[in-house]
């Protein structure tokens, strides 16, 4: 496996751990905990027995023929919009929730956005019976009632980060801070990102979506491998479990970035392009920064993209040039969101739209690719109402 | 010999460093309130470096970098500063700011503009031992600009040890699990902690940090180690304009008639 971490933490130059000595002793805690369960076949079942039963996987795997006679090539979708609470993310929250009962743990924090992961996080505590605490942006609060609704109903506190922008790297920071007051809490990060062994943790837990791709596409095609699996690409949640057992396979692996109002407007969210060598919550990885190192805000219309950084295992598969990036502006998404709503009659996500909107740039002529359906677009009505 | 190691040989307890937000209140503030520190009898300073993404910094240190960095303070300007100060004063100068305005600047060319400027040591927080033994300790080992770790109650003695190895000047202490600026007074927990680490085996001299705050604070880290760091409550005190000998004073114990926050 040559994409695989290695022992300090790293996937080639990006990863390990840059954390006050505060926070040592509960990564530490976590690492021995997540190492221990990573392979134990007891722990795999129920993680997979909650996925069946509650989340209800797996997920489709369906053929879109209208798409496919459209861009004349064979799609198929991975229907991650049709999990419970409507996304990827609680393949995540699953494992890691399962994980802090197995350390003992009472006490559950995580960051948000656009609010998925943190109703993927309030879901699973309440299903646990624990105490539940969202970090999330004043200004997403704002823009995402729903969802605080949601989490709110499901039992969680909902706690507004007040520092910098008020978004979710300011939502990660306010948990980081509060985790380092509170040691024995448990922090469940959303996404491919932070200090080792939350990348390779949360990559394994999201490593689900590309192992059912695989038994599945065999049992439709016959084919062992696809030749293409497109995905959206934020902190890299869903793009690293949909690429996941395709890393070292012949399969090209296509990442969409959120290119905002476009590249060059200053109002993106483009790291491969913008991003540049460096540290952000906890890791080295390519973010968008300022000259002097200060972390930039970045712009997508899609909250869940709207990040300055990237997981460390695409800033190594873009480096190492494994896989391909294509920035997809905000309208270019909308009108994917669009165009797919009115082929196969599924309203994506914001997020998975970018991930669409790649069948605009290049040709996949007689190919057979992988869209990852990362979630489905209740979420974005407001946004999609105003493009009517 | 190292403005520190110096210190320390001069005065080898009740040592009170503080720690300013470079640029704050005001760009060009630096220069003068070290020198003022220093008059005022403060033994040594940290000059933290303002980062957008102050992990583990409360509110206060949080919001004096925020104003710092719309004040337009960069790593260069510090640099320029700390040369005006060297022009005046042989002053310990301890640099402390997160790694990535560090690494972006470039780590090498960092250590030797700050070994030029004359810098005496270096805290980066987030450069955890083990990050610091796989990919640095090369880099400064060529640089006479130590870098200090942080150790923490809950440091384990096995990660101690590596600590202690890797440090030439000093070991801040962290008084407790928490982010910077809390204001209350030290528990009987904390108490058994610091006795806990004050019988440890160092034979460099311990700051204790995170929590002083008034003369009380200090004279606890002066009592279990060498001295104290102060961090927000000086922040908080250039907010509300007081004046820095009366500051000083107060936390040394010299002037106690106003209650400190």
């Amino acid at each position: 496996m040559k994409y695989t971490i290695d022992q300090n933490g790293y996937y080639g130059k990006f990863g390990g751990a840059f954390i006050p000595e505060l926070l040592h002793p509960p990564v530490e805690e976590l690492k021995e905990a997540f190492y221990a369960i990573k392979n134990d076949e007891d722990f795999k079942e129920s993680y997979l027995n909650l996925l069946k039963d509650y989340v209800g996987r797996p997920t489709p795997l369906f053929y879109a023929e209208r798409l496919s006679k459209k861009y004349d090539a064979h799609i198929y979708l991975k229907r991650e919009d049709l999990n419970h609470t409507g996304a990827h993310k609680i393949n995540n929250t699953i494992g890691q929730i399962l994980l802090a009962q197995k350390m003992g743990k009472k006490e559950i924090i995580a960051e948000t956005g656009a609010g998925q992961h943190g109703v993927a996080t309030a879901t699973v505590c309440a299903l646990m019976g624990m105490e539940c605490k969202v970090f999330m942006g004043e200004v997403d609060i704002e823009r995402q009632a729903p969802n605080v609704a949601r989490m709110k109903m499901l039992g969680a506190e909902v706690i507004p980060a007040k520092s910098g922008s008020k978004t979710l790297k300011d939502a990660t920071n306010e948990a980081i801070r509060f985790w380092i007051n509170n040691p024995s809490t448990y922090y469940i990060i959303g996404s491919v990102v932070g200090p080792h062994p939350y990348p390779e943790m949360v990559a394994h837990f999201q490593s689900i979506i590309s192992e059912e791709i695989r038994t599945q596409l065999f049992e439709k095609t016959g084919k062992v491998n696809p030749d293409a699996v497109i995905a959206c690409v934020g902190g890299g949640s869903n793009a690293a479990g949909a690429f996941y057992h395709f890393l070292d396979e012949q399969v090209d692996l296509i990442i969409a970035e959120a290119a905002g109002h476009g590249v060059e407007t200053g109002k993106s969210a483009a790291t491969s392009i913008l991003g540049t060598e460096g540290v952000i919550h906890g890791s080295k990885s390519l973010l968008m920064q300022t000259e002097d190192g200060q972390i930039v805000e970045p712009h997508s219309i899609s909250a869940g993209l709207d990040y300055p950084g990237i997981g460390p295992l695409h800033a190594h598969l873009i480096e190492t040039k494994r896989a391909k990036v294509f920035a997809i502006t905000d309208q270019e998404a909308v009108d994917a969101a669009f165009d797919l709503s009115r082929t196969e009659g599924i309203i994506p996500a914001l997020e998975s739209a970018h991930a669409f909107a790649v069948l605009e740039k290049i040709s996949f002529k007689n190919q057979t690719i992988v869209i990852n359906l990362s979630g489905r677009g209740d979420k974005d009505l407001s946004t999609y109402m105003k493009f009517l | 010999m190292n403005r520190i190691n110096q210190l320390f040989q001069r005065k080898p307890k009740d040592v009170c460093s503080i720690f300013i937000t470079a640029g704050f209140p005001n760009l060009n503030d630096t220069v003068q309130t070290v020198l003022e520190l220093e008059r005022n009898g403060v033994d040594m300073v940290e000059i933290g470096m303002p980062f957008s993404d102050p992990l583990a910094d409360g509110e206060t240190i949080q919001s004096s970098s925020l104003v710092a960095l719309e004040n337009g303070m960069t790593i260069d300007i510090l640099f320029r500063q700390i040369l005006a100060i060297r022009e005046q004063s042989q002053i310990p100068i301890v640099l402390m700011g997160y790694f990535n305005p560090v690494f972006k600047y470039g780590l090498e060319l960092f250590l030797k503009k700050c070994e030029l400027s004359g810098v005496d040591g270096l805290i980066i927080p987030d450069i955890s031992v083990e990050e610091y033994e796989l990919s640095y300790k090369n880099l400064f080992d060529n640089y006479q600009v130590p870098l200090t770790f942080l150790v923490t109650p809950k440091t384990s003695t096995a990660r101690f040890e590596k600590i202690k190895n890797h440090s030439s000047t000093f070991i801040y202490y962290v008084s407790s699990a928490s982010t910077t600026g809390k204001t209350g007074e030290f528990s009987a927990e904390q108490l058994i902690d610091f006795e806990q680490m004050k019988s440890e085996e160092i034979k460099l001299p311990v700051l204790m940090g995170f929590g002083i705050h008034d003369s009380k604070t200090f004279k606890t880290a002066c009592n279990y180690f060498d001295g104290g760091i102060i961090g927000s409550a000086f922040i908080r005190s250039r907010k509300e304009g007081k004046p820095i000998v009366d500051f000083v004073g107060e936390i040394k114990g010299i002037r106690t008639e106003t209650v400190l926050r």
